[in-house]
């Protein structure tokens, strides 16, 4: 068979592994974020690709919070299993000895010295040159805004005002020391791109994903799946059995889920398209203030 | 409406399959300030059903204060997502918004429209396909329309929309869309667009967007959502000349060698042959592997590894190519430069460059012309200040390969990169190469005598001695070289005695034999010029013509002739060989001076008198008079 023309996904894969590789190619250290979401599992599935019949050539680095779904982990240790890849996993002690949570010290403390701390100092440790993140542009404002290869200073702080010229598809990769990269390969793919993708591939994402009967309290109108016995309940609170799934997953005190019967790709992808809502209405942490993630960013948040 | 929402009744696969199957269309608006582009993508999201409920939301407690159309909402803030971009309600950088209609997917860059940000709109334009250039209909064009134009040009944007925003303004006056579109098809003549097209339209309230306005019945063409879906803009880059840069060399064990990249141009099939570009060594390309399996074929754009033949010297930065249409190789080329820091660009200023997956030390080494944003004339300049356009010529420090910009965008763009802080300094797309090297051989291009000679630190020439025997030719010749080699400089001198016995042993005294010798001595002087040496020619050489053909032989290497004038009665007094003895025996025949003439030179360089001074001082002349 003879191809003329790639399609819209194949485009989209192609020019990901271009990105992959230009990373390997370009830096000392790289690493790659393992956020076992959907993003993720698509990102790892075009590293695999991009360096084929190689291993990928860096670890990938999980910010471990402690609050993770159970399933969440199970997963990240079988897909490590699976594909034979580096993992590392990172928790910040500190965070964790100061027992610090997301029900006593509020969501944007917790996220701040859960993960976006937590993400620096396993950089810092781990002296990551470029570090490898799954976002995609269509997400949210500031993400439509950023560059492929993102600059960040030596304390990880983004410049959005003063961004690299970036053209065509030559990347400037260099770095003063201290400095390091942020580079996101699936920056100009949709949400639908990465489903459609995940059903074309057949690729593995967490069940999570998929409707089924779980146990939620609800909160100012968001579900929250009580994922373990730490969730503290209200009194008279008590969790009932909802079919529900999650469009994105973070820590599961902050994720809320949506009602639905969509338990396999072809009724997410379905259910998706007359969605009336942006993926992100699920997570508490974004919609704190306008403009909230352009000030995690510039602190280091992916 | 222009919505593609899949029912739960439609058949995924067959709806899967009508995804794949649309085009996708990457286009950026650009324009002065405050033309509207922000609005007019935030319009096309809202007409495209693509604003979600909690966006809307969110929105329309944001628009408050704001100037809003009937919906309530200002769209400029579902695309201008940096808090400093809210606050001052301009655009700073790019953002890419992404919708979809029944016919095609759209990925949109969202330009800035201040000059101070044209870089941001370069990145924006550099890799899109279409522009929709924004004009306020209150303002005709502006210099920022005019900029954003030449850069679209610069970039190789090949189709234009222009969209005559705010037409509502004007109260939807037919004369003012008319003139404006007269002035900008003016300007454009000359940039090369493939098709420009041109739209009354008001973003904020949705004229000309969706559906043709009715309150424009003067407009024939068609609104702008259907004209983006209708253009064809797809170049096929499957039918060029193969390029394929290698990124990054694929070793997972010591029996797998592959070269890994995305294939930029052209079609490559398992069993062709390739060179590399630099080193022109060949090679059959063996297997092209993929994690889905191994590939006969591959085409623009696909990602894959190459595997070869036979063991030869690829890494990162190699390009291959079929043979019989590699790409230019060389040191030196002309681009047209678009400057994008606050530091000038200079003269003499030594940059990275990269290209492709090549990284290099480069220097502008002439700037030619600056052109001028606003009328497109042509300028001298020294150096270009941040957002001017200019062309220049630029010497890596190794030779590299590229393309035409216009043949090749891909291996014809390029950047240039600050060595201390890493900033991007500027972007520049290639004319043409100044070494002319695709079809000559790797090792012997870019050789020359100027090389050769600068290697010995002098200038390739022949001096060419004229005069009698015995007039001091050979010892003026000796004594210049003694001095030119103990400073360094590489000589040598040709004379009877080492050509006659060897080279031109074969020669009598005839007029002919004559000639021919003179000839085959001039040929050998420029040979050794050619190899970078000062040769002395030490010969009676007593014809101008023949001394008039060594002339001509020598070309372009400087030729000194100088005439050693000896009278004869003081040559012969000398007769350092006791040759004048001899012939005035009879014994030699057709001897110069007495049975053969000696022709004055003409005009020769210069005339040392041999007769009245003595070698030594003759040789300063001489040395003095050639500046060596």
């Amino acid at each position: 068979m003879t191809l003329n023309r790639l399609t819209h996904l194949q485009a989209l894969e192609a020019e990901s592994i271009e990105v992959l590789r230009e990373v390997a190619a370009s830096f000392e250290r790289p690493v790659m974020m393992y956020s076992i979401g959907k993003d993720s599992s698509v990102l790892l599935h075009l590293a695999r690709k991009a360096f084929y019949p190689s291993k990928i050539p860096f670890p990938l680095l999980h910010v471990d919070t402690t609050f993770k779904f159970k399933e969440m982990i199970a997963f990240r240790d079988q897909t490590a299993e699976d594909y034979g890849f580096d993992l590392i996993r990172h928790t910040n002690a500190d965070g964790v000895r100061d027992g610090i949570n997301p029900f006593d010290h509020g969501s944007s403390r917790y996220t701040d010295i859960m993960k976006t701390q937590a993400l620096r100092q396993a950089l810092n440790a781990g002296r990551y040159d470029a570090a490898i993140g799954g976002a995609r542009r269509d997400e949210e404002k500031s993400r439509a805004k950023e560059r492929v290869f993102s600059h960040r200073n030596a304390s990880h702080a983004w410049d959005p005002k003063n961004q690299r010229p970036e053209l065509w598809r030559v990347f400037n990769t260099r770095l003063n020391p201290g400095e390091s990269m942020r580079v996101f390969p699936i920056s100009n793919w949709t949400e639908l791109d990465v489903w459609t993708y995940i059903y074309a591939e057949n690729i593995p994402i967490v069940p999570l994903y998929f409707a089924k009967p779980r146990p939620v309290v609800e909160r100012s109108g968001t579900l929250i799946m009580v994922d373990d016995d730490r969730l503290p309940l209200a009194p008279g609170e008590t969790p009932r059995l909802e079919t529900v799934r999650f469009r994105t997953l973070g820590c599961y005190p902050l994720t809320g889920a949506i009602r639905s019967e969509a338990a396999d790709l072809p009724s997410i992808i379905m259910e998706m398209q007359a969605s009336r809502t942006s993926e992100r209405e699920g997570r508490l942490i974004d919609s704190d203030s306008v403009g909230s993630m352009e000030k995690k960013k510039q602190e280091g948040y992916f | 409406m222009i919505s593609d929402l899949a029912t739960p009744d439609t058949d995924l696969d067959l709806w899967l399959a009508q995804q794949t199957d649309k085009s996708l269309l990457r286009f950026l608006t650009c324009g002065s300030v405050d033309d509207g582009k922000s609005t007019l993508i935030g319009r096309l999201l809202y007409d495209s059903q693509l604003i979600l409920d909690d966006q809307l939301a969110s929105l329309r407690k944001e628009s408050h204060n704001r100037t809003v159309g009937e919906e309530g909402i200002d769209f400029s803030l579902l695309v201008d997502g940096l808090a400093a971009e809210r606050e001052q309600g301009i655009t700073i950088d790019v953002a890419y918004r992404f919708f979809s209609t029944d016919k095609r997917k759209f990925i949109v860059a969202d330009t800035p429209g201040h000059e101070q940000y044209t870089r941001n709109m370069a990145t924006g334009a550099s890799n899109a396909d279409l522009a929709l250039l924004l004009v306020d209909a209150r303002k005709g064009l502006l210099t920022q329309t005019r900029r954003h134009s030449f850069i679209l040009s610069l970039v190789g944007v090949k189709h234009v929309v222009l969209v005559v925003n705010k037409i509502d303004l004007v109260g939807y006056d037919q004369a003012v869309f008319d003139r404006i579109e007269a002035d900008y098809r003016a300007f454009a003549k000359d940039l090369g667009f493939q098709t420009l097209a041109a739209v009354p339209v008001s973003a904020l309230r949705g004229d000309n967007i969706v559906e043709k306005s009715e309150r424009m019945p003067w407009f024939a063409g068609s609104p702008l959502v259907p004209y983006l879906e209708a253009i064809e803009v797809a170049q096929d880059r499957t039918q060029g000349a193969f390029r394929f840069p290698v990124q990054w060399v694929n070793r997972p064990n010591l029996d797998f060698r592959g070269f890994s990249g995305t294939v930029a141009w052209g079609r490559l099939t398992v069993g062709d042959d390739v060179l590399v570009a630099a080193s022109r060594k060949p090679a059959k390309i063996a297997r092209i592997v993929t994690m889905d399996g191994d590939l006969d074929s591959a085409i623009a754009g696909q990602a894959v590894t190459l595997v070869l033949d036979r063991e030869i010297d690829v890494s990162r930065g190699d390009v291959l190519a079929h043979p019989g249409s590699v790409p230019d190789y060389s040191n030196q080329f002309q681009a047209r430069l678009i400057w994008m820091n606050d530091e000038p660009a200079f003269q003499g200023r030594s940059y990275l460059l990269k290209i492709g997956a090549q990284v290099m030390p480069a220097t502008i080494t002439d700037i030619k012309f600056r052109t001028n944003v606003n009328t497109l004339e042509q300028a001298a300049a020294n150096k270009l200040d941040l957002n001017e356009v200019g062309t220049v010529t630029i010497a890596t420090d190794r030779p590299l390969a590229f393309d035409a910009y216009t043949t090749n965008p891909l291996t014809g763009g390029f950047i240039l990169i600050d060595r201390l802080s890493n900033a991007t300094l500027g972007a520049g797309t290639i004319e043409f190469g100044l070494r002319r090297a695709q079809n000559l051989t790797y090792q012997s291009f870019d050789v020359d005598r100027q090389v050769r000679a600068k290697m010995k630190g002098q200038e390739a020439q022949i001096v060419w001695f004229t005069g009698l025997s015995g007039s001091g030719k050979s010892t003026i010749a000796n004594l210049l070289e003694k001095r030119l080699t103990a400073e360094g400089r590489h000589c040598y001198i040709l004379d009877g005695d080492n050509v006659r016995h060897g080279l031109n042993k074969d020669l009598g005294f005839t007029e002919a034999a004559r000639v021919e010798n003179i000839r085959r001595v001039a040929e050998v002087a420029k040979l050794m010029a050619d190899a970078g040496l000062i040769v002395l020619v030490s010969f009676i050489s007593p014809f101008e013509n023949e001394r008039r053909l060594a002339r001509e032989i020598a070309g372009d290497i400087r030729f000194t002739e100088v005439y050693v004038d000896t009278p004869l009665e003081v040559a012969e007094a000398r007769d350092p060989k006791g040759l004048y003895k001899r012939a005035r025996a009879g014994e030699i025949k057709n001897f110069t001076g007495l049975d053969s003439p000696f022709e004055r030179p003409g005009n020769p360089e210069l005339v040392l008198h041999g007769g009245t001074h003595e070698p030594e001082a003759l040789a300063d002349e001489l040395y003095g008079w050639l500046k060596i």
